[in-house]
């Protein structure tokens, strides 16, 4: 039944897309590691590491499609599942450096040390296991998600004031996790890790398998997407997103519908935030920045909402962009050139990038059918 | 409320509805017997619209009672439960699902699970299939099954959307304004089509225009403000003095 579910739901573009993935999956560990650092072919790890984020971002704006796109639900506060996802993964890398810390204490991460805490709190008991922490990436945001749209849907809460009360979550989540005694480190947040499930988190093959894993927890989340969307439940997200009115009438709970897109949104989210924080090293409170979840729908808007490859395209561009910009002269422009960049694509590429190409792509078949047809409808025409 | 107190379908009994101070529906009383179909007509503001919000579950009534089939009472359910009991209703402004085909916003209001885990590994039954073509047929949309609904003229939303309504295979439908911006021709085939369907439905029909009301030549109830002012056929109605009042001015 999954078998045919999968293969339903994905067209050739699904397919040529999954393979490129897998080929970027494969080729890039490969010319990383075992490519002489000589040949024009090789890629530094800096560039693994660099990439491996923009594969993090590129999971979050699959989620962030997936209920905009789809569903007509603007989060601007999803940057706060990814950021708990992260924490998660962080607690558990923390619980791993054991004595390894600059106050060398078995069971107390340094900062904890630093603030005369006594003994570990109790939410984070069984950090240390990978497996519970891996739960937990899942659990937290998703958990967030359904409380909080069981609220708001339930309210029906809709619109803008729906992507206001998501930018005061995730702006009242920073403020929370800045203080020190929420006991996940305050500003500093976490960081300094060493190793995860035994290997070291610098090592170059660490590096590898850690990209490796995110493509293809890439690949999985639009294999799911697109499950998701390919179905009836799809089509009826859909219909909430263009009538909600009219699909209540209908029968269907549409706060149900949108209590379950969204909560699955969030732990794909969270997923993000997981890969996302081993490959960078550092979790801290300004990933809940309000800036950040604004930032990550603009890559969606950029590529192209409703089409769940323009999120993935949207969002490797933009970073690809700001890491250009941001690391030059051009530095201090770049929250300028963002902003231009949405409001061009608003006004001139309303449907993003793969949404315009989709159009396109159409339109020219039509004409071309249209033109292959005129003789099979003539005389039907005259009927 | 457990025993069946009357044999009407829907039941309304001193329904009022204020906005703001403004009394949309006044002391509303009227009854629809099963299988009838009732055509309701009224000046702009007469409260026709806010009656079909109350009746659907849109608006909730300040006061008063309101019944299905004798022992539901719809002021306390919410859209999707009401519809579930099998009440459809059609809008004024055809609203269909414009990104999807003919054929999937059929689909999508066809009488079925409408829970969200079931829809996500629903499959098409032959039979379901079969319930689409023949519903297609009915409102002449075969031909452009496969195009999205946004790209129909106005006349073949109107019909998309009844063929919805027919889908849901409700007790009652509620159609607002079905003729709104029709052809002469296009409001004579849907008086026919609403003749037909009321073959085996309760109907009622929200309508402005006298002719169309003529065509379908059913008891007519009009409204003013809020209340019933006349019931009958349409000949009474329309030689009423009251209701000549209402309509031409004083």
């Amino acid at each position: 039944m999954i078998a045919g579910l999968v293969s339903g739901a994905l067209d050739r573009g699904a397919l040529a897309f999954l393979a490129t993935l897998a080929a970027i999956g494969i080729l890039v560990p490969v010319l990383n590691l075992l490519v002489p650092a000589t040949s024009p072919f090789y890629l530094s790890s800096y560039f693994v590491a660099l990439f491996g984020k923009y594969l993090c971002f590129a999971i979050l704006a699959l989620s962030i499609d997936l209920i905009w796109g789809y569903c007509g639900i603007l989060s601007l506060g999803h940057g706060a599942f990814f950021a708990l996802g992260g924490y998660a993964m962080g607690m558990y890398l923390m619980r791993q450096i054991g004595t390894r810390g600059v106050y060398a204490h078995p069971v107390l991460p340094d900062f904890m040390v630093f603030l005369n805490w006594p003994e570990l709190p109790i939410y984070w008991y069984g950090f240390q296991h990978f497996a519970y922490a891996a739960f937990m990436v899942l659990f937290v945001p998703g958990l967030l998600a359904f409380v909080f749209g069981w609220f708001a849907f339930r309210s029906r809460v809709t619109g803008v004031y729906l992507s206001i009360i998501t930018q005061a979550m995730t702006f009242a989540l920073m403020l929370g996790f800045f203080r020190n005694n929420f006991g996940f480190g305050g500003n500093n947040g976490l960081t300094d890790f060493k190793d995860i499930l035994g290997f070291n988190v610098q090592a170059p093959w660490t590096r590898a398998a850690l990209f490796m894993i995110s493509t293809f927890a890439l690949m999985l989340g639009f294999v799911i997407c697109r499950v998701v969307v390919s179905s009836k439940f799809g089509k009826v997200l859909v219909a909430i997103r263009d009538a909600e009115a009219r699909t209540r009438f209908l029968g269907y709970r549409v706060e149900a519908y949108k209590l379950l897109v969204f909560t699955l949104s969030a732990c794909m989210a969270g997923v993000a935030g997981a890969l996302y924080v081993p490959q960078v090293g550092i979790i801290n409170p300004s990933e809940f920045s309000p800036g950040n979840s604004i930032e990550a729908v603009i890559w969606v808007a950029v590529g192209g909402r409703g089409t769940l490859t323009g999120a993935v395209l949207g969002a490797v561009l933009v970073n690809y962009g700001k890491t250009y910009f941001t690391s030059g002269v051009l530095a201090p422009y770049w929250l300028f050139v963002l902003g231009g960049l949405f409001v061009a694509v608003t006004l001139l590429l309303p449907r993003g990038i793969v949404g315009t190409i989709h159009q396109r792509w159409r339109e020219w078949r039509e004409r071309r059918g249209a033109a292959a047809r005129v003789p099979h409808t003539a005389p039907r025409a005259a009927e | 409320m457990d025993a069946r107190t009357t044999t009407a379908l829907l039941y309304l009994d001193g329904v009022t509805v204020s906005f703001d101070g403004f009394r949309a529906l006044n002391n509303l009383s009227f009854t629809i017997e099963p299988g009838e179909m009732r055509a309701i007509i009224g000046p702009n503001g007469a409260g026709k619209t806010t009656m079909m919000d109350v009746v659907t579950g849109k608006t909730r009534p300040d006061t008063g009672e309101v019944y299905f089939d004798g022992s539901y009472d719809l002021s306390r359910l919410d859209e999707t439960e009401i519809a579930l009991l099998g009440i459809g209703r059609k809008f004024q402004k055809p609203t269909v699902f414009d990104m999807h085909t003919v054929e999937d916003n059929i689909g999508l209001a066809l009488k079925g699970d409408r829970r969200a885990r079931k829809t996500l590994f629903w499959r098409e039954t032959e039979e379901e299939a079969s319930r689409i073509n023949r519903i297609l047929d009915i409102i002449r949309l075969s031909p452009v099954r496969h195009r999205v609904a946004g790209s129909l003229a106005h006349g073949q939303k109107q019909w998309l959307e009844i063929g919805m309504l027919l889908a849901q295979e409700p007790k009652l439908l509620l159609v607002d304004e079905p003729v709104a911006g029709m052809t002469d021709a296009e409001t004579r085939q849907t008086a026919e089509l609403l003749k037909e369907i009321n073959r085996d439905r309760t109907v009622v029909v929200v309508e402005h225009d006298m002719t169309f009301v003529r065509e379908l030549g059913v008891k007519v109830t009009c409204l003013h403000e809020g209340s019933v002012l006349a019931e009958g056929t349409i000949d009474q109605v329309s030689e009423n003095e009251r209701v000549v009042e209402v309509y031409l001015g004083r």
